[in-house]
């Protein structure tokens, strides 16, 4: 198991009350907690995978994540179980988005 | 003075070997009809050392019995054989090389057998003359590889060695015709045989023994894809060929390669191409083995004619109820022609898309593996530009004009060759790379060239998770390697880009991601396809479909 | 129509129950998570693969847990178990009108051992408990994991078992009767016959399990109201008298059956023909097709 951390601070988005999780941490797939949080307006991702050696590809996809969403003051959290960048983006972006659905 | 050449050596030679049949198996044969028990008997009588041989390993038809007859045979007595065979895909069809029965081997595809393949090689006991695409092996049937006997498979025959060859006819026409009319001798396994044949698929004068098998022909069933395996990733990549590809170029006339991608987009048709108003307007007229995925698409009216390579164990009832749709004889049965169907994919139609391993900078695609030797089958053939082709369609000309805009060239069509492939396949394995493992089996194996599945120059699309690569619109190398980095997402490849270069080939729609193209991501879920699971097929085919054992849970 | 096999357990609990409805205890962002996987260096699960609460069906609040198949196929751990029994005391201390639990599960996790072992028995215990209190369980059984081994056990403590014909129900997993007693006994990787053996209908007609549902939420809702209005005015503990009829059960089952190869001949004895066929009848022509020959009680 391998333990990856990033932090973001120029995020202006911040997010509803309410947890949310997505995904199953299954061959291939991930679960992505993501819970609003006080970090002085960071974004702090915990990734926490079973796939050990490819925390590049961990920071490149964090990395255009924070780019499309520019969350502040969330946390997000990951229990990986070697799924492709494809599905992690999948997730992270299925769980921002039940967010912001939960809010309306 | 020189003696007078004999001009008939072939028929002379043929009918020595009909004579020493006829010495050994006496009154034991029935016509053409021989028992099974002597089977041994006839190909030790019939066999010289050193002869081309070409056996049904067809992609799915396999002349199973006399493939195993044919491996068993004494070495000492028969030897140094040159086997001729589309697909190795029993153990006997390598057992053949081992035990020293054949030593040379032209073929097209190893799929299973291709590790086998690679050990007999590098022992020193198959020496490959080549490897082709099945239209190029069969060409080669009547230039310079005629086969002296040939090792066949059909359904039934009658008392005058007709035979029926049904739904899976699949190569033998093109087998028997080089062989019966170069005074070969044709030997065909049969599953029965009868009075009457629902209909003659070869003449009983091109036929020397039938043979009862003690068991049937052993068909496999390689173009079932279970929709429960289908995973969101593969949905989306339907849906962007859908919308960016078919809808775009108006693709009527295709050709699927198998895998789950390409079932993905069977199963959107009724579904999401539907939802866009495409019905009748893409994947009217194939060029496809009956894929059961399609049926849905068929029910929907998506589909209106489909030519076969071969069938599909499992679909013959369901081919049976829609004649309008699938190749039917007068006697209410499919037949498929390998060789017809593949120069049918290269000629009429308008696009070839499947999967593939590995694809370099230059668009090279190839599915060669390490230790591995597994040929291509139809894939180069279908997956590449028609030159000769002449006859214009709006996709065509359509992509023609694309690639040559802007260049001072005469105007021409061109087929739409897509690969379609997620950038990391199992393991993280990343499917670009710098440089395709193909360069390390040619040397490993001795090739002259690397073993290249699609080259660079035909693919004229690349599809991934991340978008649609359009080579057409690439004016240089460096646009094409920048426009291949660009949807190779997050593998080194992808990384290594030219992120400002990588943006303006964006900007002139070279690159189109899932979002330029006006699809939302959130729709790629599994609820889009037509069916989920064999039984969803299986009900869609009005329970006419019967899938094999195993992929069925009752 | 939403397949419930499709669904993943969380999906399950939203669509199955009044929308908006289910709260959860012991929610993911709470962090209770496995400390044997953590140790073995594998990795956990926030909710360690079972979410558990309550939630309304048709507005009467229920209790439920649903069991997540992806995650280590469901199998029960520590944690897991402990959010199970911990659910059943909940709906007691509540008095609940009813337990709802949705079951995919391969048995215990082997990964925790005893630990994984315990839970599973403190479940059964738990189950039995919420029943002397006079609370229906029901099992909801259709996931592609099936419900093996102790949780199997788990399942035929409740009041009714619902399962849909991909939903499979058994002790030993196919693969562990190959293992140990060889393949002419029980070929596992025959997959109709671990379907024919172990799956919904040859249960419906054996009468380990009371209703069958098709593969549809809506379908599984509606047999869960069904289900928890049969239990309604009448005992819902665990009797004797009850017990003493499953062993009659169970006993003329094996001297009936005993001797048969494979489930296809039970299916032609009680009345049931033609194999092929019963497997191709869809939820309910199945269901009419076996009211005049499945055993056990109604």
């Amino acid at each position: 198991m391998e333990t990856l951390n990033y932090r973001y601070e120029n995020g202006t988005r911040t997010l509803a009350k309410n947890p949310q999780i997505v995904g199953v941490v299954g061959s291939g797939n991930l679960e992505v907690l993501i819970e609003s949080a006080p970090l002085d307006g960071a974004c702090t991702i915990e990734i926490k995978t079973a796939a050990v050696g490819f925390g590049a590809i961990w920071e490149a996809v964090m990395h255009d994540f924070h780019e499309r969403w520019l969350l502040a003051d969330a946390r997000i959290s990951i229990n990986d179980m070697g799924a492709t960048p494809a599905v992690v983006s999948l997730r992270l972006d299925q769980a921002v988005q039940t967010m912001l659905e939960d809010a309306r | 003075m020189n003696a007078p050449r004999v001009w008939n050596t072939l028929e002379v030679n043929r009918a020595e070997r009909l004579g020493r049949a006829r010495a050994v198996l006496g009154n034991q044969m029935q016509g053409k009809a021989l028992p099974a028990a002597r089977i041994a008997d006839l190909l030790h009588a019939v066999l010289e050392c050193g002869d081309r041989v070409c056996l049904e390993g067809n992609n799915q038809k396999q002349a199973d019995f006399l493939g195993q007859a044919l491996a068993q045979l004494d070495p000492a007595r028969v030897n140094g054989l040159h086997m001729l065979q589309s697909v190795l895909a029993l153990p006997e069809h390598l057992d053949v090389f081992d035990r020293g029965v054949a030593s040379k081997l032209d073929f097209s595809f190893s799929g299973p057998q291709a590790g086998r393949v690679a050990k007999l090689v590098s022992a020193g006991k198959l020496n490959i003359g080549a490897i082709h695409t099945y239209l190029e092996l069969f060409s080669r049937y009547f230039v310079d590889l005629p086969p002296r006997v040939a090792l066949i498979a059909a359904e039934a025959a009658d008392r005058h060695g007709n035979l029926y060859t049904g739904p899976n006819t699949e190569d033998t026409p093109a087998i028997v015709e080089a062989t019966a009319f170069k005074n070969g001798i044709v030997i065909v396994q049969v599953n029965q045989i009868m009075d009457t044949l629902p209909r003659i698929d070869v003449p009983g004068d091109w036929v020397d023994f039938v043979v009862q098998s003690p068991q049937p022909y052993y068909i496999e069933p390689l173009f079932t894809r279970d929709p429960a395996q289908i995973s969101e990733i593969q949905v989306l990549m339907a849906m962007m060929a859908i919308k960016g590809i078919y809808a775009e170029y108006g693709v009527e006339r295709l050709n699927h390669g198998i895998g789950f991608d390409t079932a993905a987009i069977e199963l959107l048709l009724p579904t999401y191409a539907e939802s866009l108003g495409l019905k009748g307007k893409i994947g009217r007229n194939w060029a496809l083995n009956p894929h059961p995925a399609l049926i849905p698409a068929i029910e929907s009216g998506f589909v209106e004619s489909v030519y076969s390579f071969g069938s599909e164990l499992g679909m013959e009832n369901y081919i049976r109820a829609r004649p309008d749709v699938f190749a039917v004889g007068p006697d209410g049965s499919m037949r498929s022609n390998r060789a017809l169907c593949q120069a049918a994919g290269h000629y009429a139609c308008d696009m070839f898309i499947g999967s593939t391993l590995q694809i370099d900078l230059q668009g090279n695609s190839s599915t060669a593996t390490l230790g591995r030797i597994a040929g291509f089958g139809g894939a180069p053939n279908m997956g590449a530009d028609a030159r000769g082709r002449r006859h214009a369609s709006p996709a065509w000309l359509k992509a023609g004009e694309e690639a040559r805009r802007g260049r001072n060239t005469i105007p021409r069509g061109q087929k739409l060759v897509v690969q379609i492939v997620e950038t990391f396949r199992e393991h993280m394995q990343p499917a670009f790379v710098e440089k395709l493992d193909a360069w390390e089996l040619a040397e490993q194996a001795n090739m002259a060239i690397p073993p290249v599945m699609i080259y660079g120059d035909d693919v004229t699309h690349i599809l991934t998770e991340e978008g649609i690569a359009n080579l057409l619109l690439c004016r240089s190398d460096e646009e094409r390697e920048q426009a291949i980095r660009g949807v190779a997402g997050y593998t080194p490849v992808g990384l290594g880009r030219d992120k400002r270069m990588v943006e303006e080939l964006r900007g002139r729609g070279i690159i189109r991601r899932a979002e330029d193209m006006g699809i939302d991501k959130r729709m790629a879920t599994r609820d889009l396809l037509a069916a989920k699971n064999m039984k969803d097929l299986v009900r869609a085919s009005g329970g006419l479909y019967d899938p094999p054992k195993r992929f069925r849970n009752w | 129509m939403s397949s419930y096999l499709e669904l993943s357990a969380r999906e399950r609990l939203q669509q199955l129950f009044d929308p908006g409805s289910f709260e959860e205890f012991l929610p993911p962002s709470e962090r209770v998570v496995s400390p044997h996987l953590a140790q073995l260096n594998a990795p956990v699960a926030f909710d360690d693969g079972v979410a558990v609460g309550r939630a309304r069906l048709n507005g009467e609040f229920v209790y439920t847990a649903a069991q997540e198949g992806g995650f280590m196929g469901g199998a029960v751990g520590e944690v897991h178990g402990a959010k199970l029994v911990g659910l059943l005391q909940r709906a007691v201390l509540d008095n609940a009108p009813a337990v709802v639990l949705l079951l995919e599960t391969g048995g215990v996790r082997l990964h925790e051992a005893n630990a994984g072992l315990i839970a599973v028995s403190e479940v059964m215990r738990a189950l039995l408990d919420a029943r002397a209190a006079g609370i229906p369980v029901i099992v909801l059984i259709g996931g592609s994991n099936g419900a093996f081994g102790g949780m199997g056990i788990v399942a035929r403590c409740a009041n009714v078992v619902v399962m849909s014909e991909e939903g499979r129900l058994a002790m030993s997993g196919p693969e562990v009767i190959e293992t140990a007693n060889g393949v002419e006994e029980f070929d596992a990787r025959d997959r109709a016959l671990v379907w024919r053996t172990t799956g919904g209908k040859h249960r419906y007609l054996l009468g380990d399990c009371q209703m069958m549902s098709a593969d549809s939420v809506a379908a599984f809702r509606q047999a869960a109201l069904d289900a928890i209005a049969a239990c309604a005015g009448g005992p819902v503990e665990l009797t004797l008298e009850a017990l003493e009829r499953e062993q009659q059960l169970l006993a003329e089952r094996l001297a009936r059956f005993g001797a048969m190869a494979d489930p296809a001949d039970i299916w032609n004895s009680i009345g049931m023909a033609d194999a092929q066929r019963v497997s191709m009848l869809d939820a309910d022509a199945f269901v009419a097709a076996a009211a005049a020959h499945r055993l056990g009680a109604p």
